[in-house]
């Protein structure tokens, strides 16, 4: 897994249509894109589902960045292929490899297209995410807001995990030196600085937070509020009926991988 | 021998931090590279020891081409020590964490006990052999960084801002501790925004501005001309100002350190102080 990986399921700041939809509605396209993903184990199912992503990656000017991310899945697409073979037929491999690209394509598609600050949003209109996190963290924002920031702190954290590897190369360290077990432990320099930084940074974190009155008082608003537009209304019913449509055929016929 | 030859260097993103640098680093040359922040001096640093690979030109490393050699290698002769210490700091005592270099160095246990207890001795860190380095504060932490790299004398040292956190008296001992080491023979090149250290310790200035050298020489000829400074988005130290105040006086604009200061003003005094003595 190299930091390129994560380019392609990082936000991308731009106003396409895509990034300008709802959340929430986006997260009910991954669903609509999953149940049938999940429901069939059929080849052409797979490939419908991904050509009918292409339309919104292109939309969403995120094509480029979905590619990077298929590239860095091909090793583990490869692994999936090659432990189905020995289990099942080529054709259920090739189906069940597809099934992965068509999730991992879902995925990246929703996380390039949302902001964190829209995510935390949405997860604060969550009924169960405020419960749940007034019963864990004793906010009902704490939850959401923990979320967003350990997504935002992501591309932080890669930006000092180079610097420390380049720091340590200064110091004569080999990461690719010796056997396994060398190998393993040349990472040893590396990992605990960016552990030590992490925590020295949320607890600096924590302290500007509460020197700044978070949590504040139950009953907070917020200056961007989320509002679903007659598109968004739009997609959320075909999404939803996609959703009714796979669950009716999943009960009603038996689709076979080919 | 450094040599930077027509080096420029662009990022994966685009960033263009480098444009057409040519430099000479040798023995026995003390050398400061200021410039605003993002003007490229960090990226810089990390051509010497071959951490990035110039884009355009060559940097040469004792005739090596830094893009055939490796990091570890380049290593042993240029020390690269980083801003901020707690990207490296990671072992359980300051003696471990000194002695990493010399055994990834490969030297022998005898050699490297020997030169960590020196080392700690010349930056006053003895005391600390036995620490955990996450102890200690935070300008001393940084001694212990410093200290991780000197052990393994380099030939050249490139210290990334190193008075940051230091208190005056450190900054003081730190100075004479280069001055050391330039008067052995070895290169120092010292990134940094702090005017009046460099003011004081007098180097050669390389002003870097958008990632091309605008200017270089002395301190008191580059530091003192205001239109550069501002360039690299820096001010004048104090005593610049006071003599660029004072040039009615008869006194030149160009003083930047204390001890000419003193001279000047000493002469101008006294004779003042004939004048005066004459008149009445």
């Amino acid at each position: 897994m190299s930091l390129r990986t994560l380019e392609g399921f990082k936000f991308s700041t731009l106003k396409t249509p895509v990034h300008l939809l709802d959340p929430r509605t986006k997260f009910l396209i991954v669903i609509a894109v999953l149940v049938p993903a999940l429901l069939f184990a059929n080849i052409y199912v797979m490939i419908a589902l991904l050509v009918s992503q292409l339309p919104l990656l292109l939309v969403g000017k995120v094509a480029r960045r979905w590619a990077l991310s298929l590239r860095a899945g091909v090793f583990l697409s490869g692994l999936i292929f090659v432990v189905n073979l020995f289990t099942g037929s080529y054709l259920s491999a090739i189906a069940l490899t597809l099934r992965f690209l068509v999730l991992l394509t879902s995925f990246s598609l929703f996380f390039m297209t949302t902001s964190p600050d829209d995510l935390g949003l949405a997860l604060d209109r969550i009924g169960a995410v405020r419960w749940l996190s007034r019963r864990w963290l004793g906010y009902p924002n704490a939850l959401s807001f923990t979320f967003t920031t350990a997504v935002r702190l992501v591309p932080t954290l890669a930006v000092d995990a180079q610097t420390v590897v380049d720091a340590q190369r200064s110091r004569g360290l080999e990461l690719d030196k010796g056997n396994l077990l060398k190998r393993v432990r040349n990472y040893i320099p590396i990992l605990i600085p960016l552990l030590l930084i992490a925590i020295r940074r949320s607890l600096e974190l924590a302290e500007a937070l509460e020197s700044r009155g978070f949590p504040g008082k139950e009953g907070r608003t917020s200056l961007f509020q989320l509002k679903l537009r007659p598109v968004d209304y739009a997609i959320v019913a075909v999404s939803l009926a996609m959703i009714g449509i796979s669950f009716w055929i999943y009960f009603h016929y038996k689709i076979p991988v080919l | 021998m450094i040599t930077l030859e027509k080096v420029s260097f662009t990022y994966r993103s685009g960033q263009r931090a480098l444009q057409d640098i040519d430099l000479n680093i040798a023995g026995g040359d003390f050398i400061a590279i200021m410039g605003e922040n993002g003007a490229g001096k960090t990226t810089l640093a990390k051509h010497l020891n071959g951490l990035l690979k110039p884009s355009q030109g060559r940097v040469l490393v004792d005739g090596e081409d830094t893009r055939k050699v490796s990091v570890a290698r380049l290593s042993r002769k240029v020390g690269l020590v980083f801003q901020n210490p707690d990207h490296l700091l990671f072992s359980e005592t300051v003696k471990d964490e000194v002695a990493f270099g010399l055994k990834n160095f490969g030297f022998a246990p005898e050699v490297v006990h020997n030169q960590v207890m020196r080392t700690l001795e010349a930056l006053g860190l003895s005391e600390y052999a036995e620490t955990s380095p996450f102890l200690l504060s935070g300008g001393e932490r940084k001694r212990v960084a410093l200290a991780a790299i000197l052990a393994t004398e380099p030939d050249y040292l490139i210290l990334d801002e190193p008075t940051i956190g230091q208190d005056y008296q450190q900054k003081e001992r730190l100075r004479n501790f280069i001055l050391q080491l330039y008067s052995q023979g070895k290169a120092v090149v010292m990134i940094t925004h702090d005017v009046e250290f460099v003011a004081e310790s007098n180097p050669k200035v390389i002003l870097l501005s958008q990632g091309r050298i605008v200017a270089q020489g002395p301190a008191d000829s580059v530091l003192s001309k205001d239109e550069l400074v501002k360039k690299a988005s820096l001010v004048r130290p104090q005593m610049s100002r006071l003599f660029g105040e004072l040039t009615k006086y008869g006194l030149p604009s160009d003083v930047v350190d204390v001890h000419r200061a003193r001279i000047l003003l000493e002469e101008k005094l006294s004779e003042a102080k004939v004048r005066v003595a004459q008149n009445s």
